[in-house]
């Protein structure tokens, strides 16, 4: 089954340097985008993915408060939030809802090493 | 409404430039939050690139209270100005959302220029710089610098209005320790710094979207 992940950002072209990342590190994902968490709630509830990757400054409701509703519909899904304001209220609250905090702008390691943890490609997978 | 200018940037463009915006705010957020010592939340839902005709009936529209902006001029390969905008009234709002809200009148009324130009200094300077950065060019900002007045005298600035002068208008959400202030942030710039802004927009976006190695050809 080939594996989901949602991207929500408010800024098309943030999702787009989303989707440069996962291309070139993950090209065989599916990637469903929405452009806030009405949207993004919609797209899980048709079909579930795997993972998630957050803006957490979106109008509407922000990134954390979707990472909540994601995960009571899917308390182990890797879900990460990403931010520039990385003021500590706001890394502990993403810590408390048990998401991984990546800064903005999102360079490719980060993004890299949150997958390989989150996510093993089968050669690395120890599960 | 006034119309505003033919679409300058297309949609991308603006997007991008939003983006930056944001980023440079929530750098900003961050530098506040040292000084303040408690969570400051930053956010700008929304930017729009105005005449300065228009820029000026806009926030007359909005605001009918006096004005009170922190200025600061930038220069190099873009050149304007940039304003962070409240309403006087509001202002002091902001000097004891800084302070912590436990001073008297007297003393807040004392510190509000200081005050202001700081935290102005900040969030211009966090905009501006991240702009740049991400721009990959360098501006020169000068000080910060105190106005009064209403809509028309905040954007009459000398050098006197150019026909084509374009605002990039934004609206700004400030709170900390649960007080909420609303305000602007106003980028001034003439017709040529917007078409210098057009193109270094365009190569950040070939960056950011998979010009990767041959993105550099500016």
């Amino acid at each position: 089954m080939a594996f989901r992940v949602l991207v929500v950002d408010d800024s098309k072209l943030a999702r787009m340097a989303v989707a440069k990342a996962l291309n070139a590190l993950r090209p065989d994902w599916i990637r469903v985008e929405a452009s806030n968490a009405d949207e993004a709630m919609a797209l899980v509830r048709q079909e579930p993915v795997q993972m998630a990757l957050l803006d957490f400054n979106m109008p509407g409701r922000d990134g954390l408060t979707l990472a909540s509703e994601l995960r009571a519909l899917d308390p182990v899904m890797p879900v990460a939030v990403i931010s520039a304001n990385h003021q500590e209220e706001v890394v502990i609250r993403a810590r408390e809802v048990g998401t991984t905090f990546l800064p903005k702008p999102l360079t490719e390691q980060a993004m890299s090493a949150f997958l390989d943890q989150a996510a093993p490609t089968s050669r690395s997978d120890q599960r | 409404m006034m119309p505003g200018p033919e679409p300058l940037l297309n949609e991308l463009e603006l997007d991008a430039l939003t983006e930056l915006v944001n980023l440079g705010v929530s750098r900003a957020a961050l530098s506040l939050r040292e000084m303040v010592g408690e969570q400051v939340l930053l956010s700008v839902p929304n930017v729009s690139l105005v005449s300065r005709d228009a820029a000026t009936v806009i926030l007359r529209e909005r605001e009918a209270s006096r004005l009170v902006a922190v200025h600061q001029s930038f220069q190099g390969d873009i050149t304007g100005r940039a304003l962070l905008i409240f309403p006087e009234t509001k202002s002091l709002e902001l000097v004891r959302a800084v302070t912590g809200g436990e001073l008297p009148l007297e003393d807040i009324i004392e510190l509000e220029p200081e005050a202001l130009a700081e935290t102005g200094n900040i969030i211009l300077n966090g905009c501006l710089a991240t702009i740049a950065n991400m721009l990959q060019r360098s501006l020169k900002v000068s000080l910060p610098e105190i106005l009064r007045g209403d809509s028309h005298d905040v954007f009459s600035l000398s050098p006197p209005s150019q026909l084509g002068d374009i605002v990039m208008f934004i609206y700004i959400d400030f709170a900390v320790r649960d007080r909420d202030v609303n305000g602007y942030i106003a980028m001034l710039m003439d017709m040529p710094s917007l078409a210098v802004l057009k193109g270094l927009l365009g190569d950040f976006i070939y960056r950011t979207t998979g010009g990767s190695a041959a993105g550099l050809h500016a």
